[in-house]
């Protein structure tokens, strides 16, 4: 039941961030200049922790998506729900390991 | 006396089911079909995207005019992104909308939602579809470093 209210939760932020970022990419069609100045907001470091938190609710919903087709279209899907969502915890895991020192480093670290 | 009226709305026992035709159509399949369909092409546009712009060279850092008008003038990332922006968007507006339905109980709250979300959606949707096709990476007039090296062939 919690593996449901987190697909919602994170699908709903995503679908939010996804207008905004639709709109901030549609200034490339107004100037350079403007997509720039917005653009650079996004690379201070409190948005960047906001992005590694986007990423972390993609991340999710992404492996917990392919775990509700396999409940759904897999005839033992059901029986190893519970097992599926542990892997499923398991690579967000490995997955996040593999992304956040290399983003907080670019963040953080040397970029300009 | 008054049951005694509607004698077919109860079958005799033991009739074989007969599913009684739908009256509304099979929109609601076809919507479960869609999002898990997308949901699968969503998960490789958008680890891909997220990769190449994120995890690659200075990763956000080196998000500017000049990193989008380079990929936009390529063919492959103009259709990579359409295909996530319409899919993403028909998801995330199919997802919301199951999640008005389920929260929302007055039938006025209800539609005030999801008309502001069709609205808001649509607006996105071709918003964005113009800017992938009317987008130019080197518009004239702009300062010359902050655009892409192919504005300037040798």
């Amino acid at each position: 039941m919690w593996s449901w209210v987190a697909h919602r939760v994170t699908g709903v932020l995503i679908f939010f961030f996804l207008l905004v970022h639709i709109l901030d990419t549609a200034l490339v069609r107004v100037s350079p200049e403007a997509y720039n100045a917005v653009i650079g907001t996004y690379q201070t470091p409190i948005m960047g922790l906001g992005e590694a938190g986007l990423v972390a609710a993609i991340v999710f919903h992404a492996f917990n998506g392919v775990r509700v087709i396999l409940v759904d279209f897999w005839a033992k899907g059901p029986k190893y729900q519970k097992a599926m969502l542990w892997i499923v915890v398991g690579l967000f895991v490995v997955t996040m390991a593999g992304f956040l020192p290399r983003h907080l480093m670019n963040v953080f670290g040397g970029g300009h | 006396m008054a049951q005694a009226q509607t004698p077919s709305a109860i079958a005799a026992p033991r009739s074989p089911y007969a599913r009684r035709k739908t009256t509304r159509g099979n929109f609601e399949l076809y919507s479960w079909v869609f999002m898990r369909a997308s949901g699968v092409v969503l998960l490789v546009l958008v680890f891909g995207h997220l990769f190449v712009n994120l995890m690659v060279g200075e990763g956000v850092h080196a998000i500017d005019f000049a990193f989008v008008g380079g990929k936009w003038s390529s063919p492959f990332w103009q259709v990579w992104d359409l295909l996530m922006l319409w899919l993403a968007m028909f998801h995330g507006t199919n997802g919301v909308r199951t999640v008005v339905n389920d929260y929302a109980q007055r039938d006025s709250t209800r539609g005030v939602l999801k008309s502001l979300l069709y609205l808001a959606s649509a607006i996105v949707v071709i918003l964005g579809t113009l800017v992938i096709f009317t987008f130019n990476p080197c518009p004239p007039g702009a300062p010359a470093e902050l655009l892409p090296s192919i504005c300037f062939p040798n």
